[in-house]
């Protein structure tokens, strides 16, 4: 299973807690992994990435084992930590605005 | 027994407010979805208890709520707003070509007779609509590809369609509104459009008398005369006694005639309220007066109500969508300032309390009439 970690707006919405768990089958990958937490939670769809390009959205960051992922391509493997469960996969909220 | 539900969006999330039929006494519930931004929530007239709420932020994007038991709980819905087929472009700031881009939905206006029928303004302006409750959304391309559209130029606030109004006697007749664009009229049920923008002078654009491009900020309607409809234009008040095809302006002694709210009396089709606010570079009512200016004459002759609003010291904003009538005989009038309060008159203005006083800023009221 993999662990992900949702900032407090998307859990309130998930009705969860700060961590979930998925299935991902074959390939751990940001749209792996994504396609499987909208899949559990249809609610989070489109509030990560855009519905039609799957590209993140702009204020969304991604970090997993003290990197940041962000910027890694959608479909390029996570870290090995994180495709065993061992790490969670942190969605977080970009600290801008008030 | 006889009560109202006001419904209240905020920059920070919702508030419904509740009383019965003396709206003197008021139950506040709240937030709702504390921390995201809550442009605006509408019932369905078909079903009171079906409450329809649009949630969004500039980190997570934008949601849509559904309540089916008047507030108390709420459900997501479908989020996901595609403008149909290639959207092309508007006219940016800068004048340039610019892509539509969907950012958020400004207003939500439910159908007069079927439940889980929608119509959502949205910003890059188009419209679109719900069949299943809000499950999936459609645009209805026939107002963005009408002809002018490329034309269609952003306001400050965004290029948003933010007033919707259905004709309740025409069933397949609507107006929109959209900043900075204009007003447009639909007849056959949102195929076909057409600006209705003629008597409409705007001295801040290149043409003053085009056909699209002006900021209008509100208009509204007295159901049992749809032909009328009045409008707070970014400058102006205006009116038209036929449908749209020509404007009139009625700003009369008002003491500026720059707003953004407008409304109508519930039974005196003849009455209407504004708030001036003093221009469109300070934001904030005249001389630091929150006055609400009443005509009974449908326009050119205004009174300002004054009785219970803070008449010095008052730098607020009412924003576009913040303002609501009941139906109730003696009918209430509500409205929502930048500053986090909301206000009620049980007498058709003639007083005035708040209801509630540190909301975040309020961004729109909306209130039914429960019997």
């Amino acid at each position: 299973m993999i662990k992900v970690v949702l900032p407090a707006h998307l859990q309130n919405l998930a009705r969860v807690g700060a961590e979930v768990e998925v299935r991902v089958a074959g390939p751990v990958t940001q749209r792996t992994v994504l396609d499987a937490l909208e899949a559990a939670y249809p609610m989070l769809s489109g509030t990560i990435r855009d519905h039609t390009t799957l590209r993140r959205r702009p204020f969304v960051r991604f970090f997993a084992c003290e990197e940041d992922l962000s910027n890694l391509s959608i479909d390029a493997a996570l870290p090995e930590a994180v495709a065993t469960g061992k790490e969670p996969l942190l969605i977080i909220g970009a600290i801008a605005g008030g | 027994m006889n009560g109202v539900r006001v419904l209240v969006g905020t920059k920070k999330g919702a508030f419904i407010l509740t009383s019965d039929g003396k709206r003197q006494k008021w139950d506040v519930s709240g937030p709702h979805f504390g921390g995201w931004e809550m442009y605006h929530l509408k019932a369905s007239p078909a079903d009171p208890n079906r409450i329809y709420a649009s949630q969004s932020t500039g980190w997570f994007g934008q949601l849509l709520q559904r309540s089916n038991d008047g507030g108390k709980t709420w459900e997501p819905v479908g989020n996901k707003f595609v403008y149909d087929g290639e959207p092309g472009t508007h006219t940016w700031y800068d004048g340039t070509p610019h892509p539509w881009e969907f950012k958020r939905v400004w207003h939500l206006e439910p159908s007069l007779n079927d439940p889980d029928v929608v119509y959502a303004g949205v910003e890059d302006a188009a419209l679109f609509r719900t069949t299943d409750g809000g499950q999936s959304w459609h645009e209805l391309p026939g107002l963005r590809n009408h002809g002018t559209g490329s034309k269609w130029q952003p306001g400050a606030g965004g290029l948003c369609l933010h007033t919707i109004l259905l004709d309740p006697i025409q069933r397949d007749r609507m107006f929109i509104a959209i900043s900075a664009a204009g007003a447009f009229r639909t007849d056959d049920g949102g195929k076909s459009w057409q600006a209705i923008n003629q008597g409409l002078r705007s001295e801040y654009i290149p043409d003053p008398t085009a056909e699209v491009g002006h900021c209008v900020h509100r208009i509204a309607m007295h159901r049992s005369k749809p032909d009328v409809l009045f409008m707070q234009k970014h400058w102006d008040v205006m009116r038209t006694d036929n449908a749209g095809a020509s404007w009139r302006e009625v700003s009369g002694n008002l003491p500026s005639d720059f707003g953004f709210v407008i409304d109508v009396h519930a039974h005196e089709p003849e009455t209407i309220y504004v708030v001036p606010i003093k221009s469109d570079s300070e934001h904030y009512p005249p001389d630091g007066k929150l006055r609400v200016y009443r005509s009974r004459t449908g326009g050119d002759e205004w009174e300002a109500l004054t009785t219970g609003l803070p008449q010095s010291d008052c730098y607020v904003n009412v924003l576009r969508d913040a303002m609501a009538i009941d139906s109730l005989d003696e009918c209430g009038v509500y409205f929502g300032t930048t500053g986090g309060q909301v206000y009620g008159s049980a007498d058709a203005g003639d007083t005035w309390a708040p209801i509630v006083r540190d909301l975040p800023a309020v961004l729109s009221v909306e209130v039914q009439t429960l019997r």
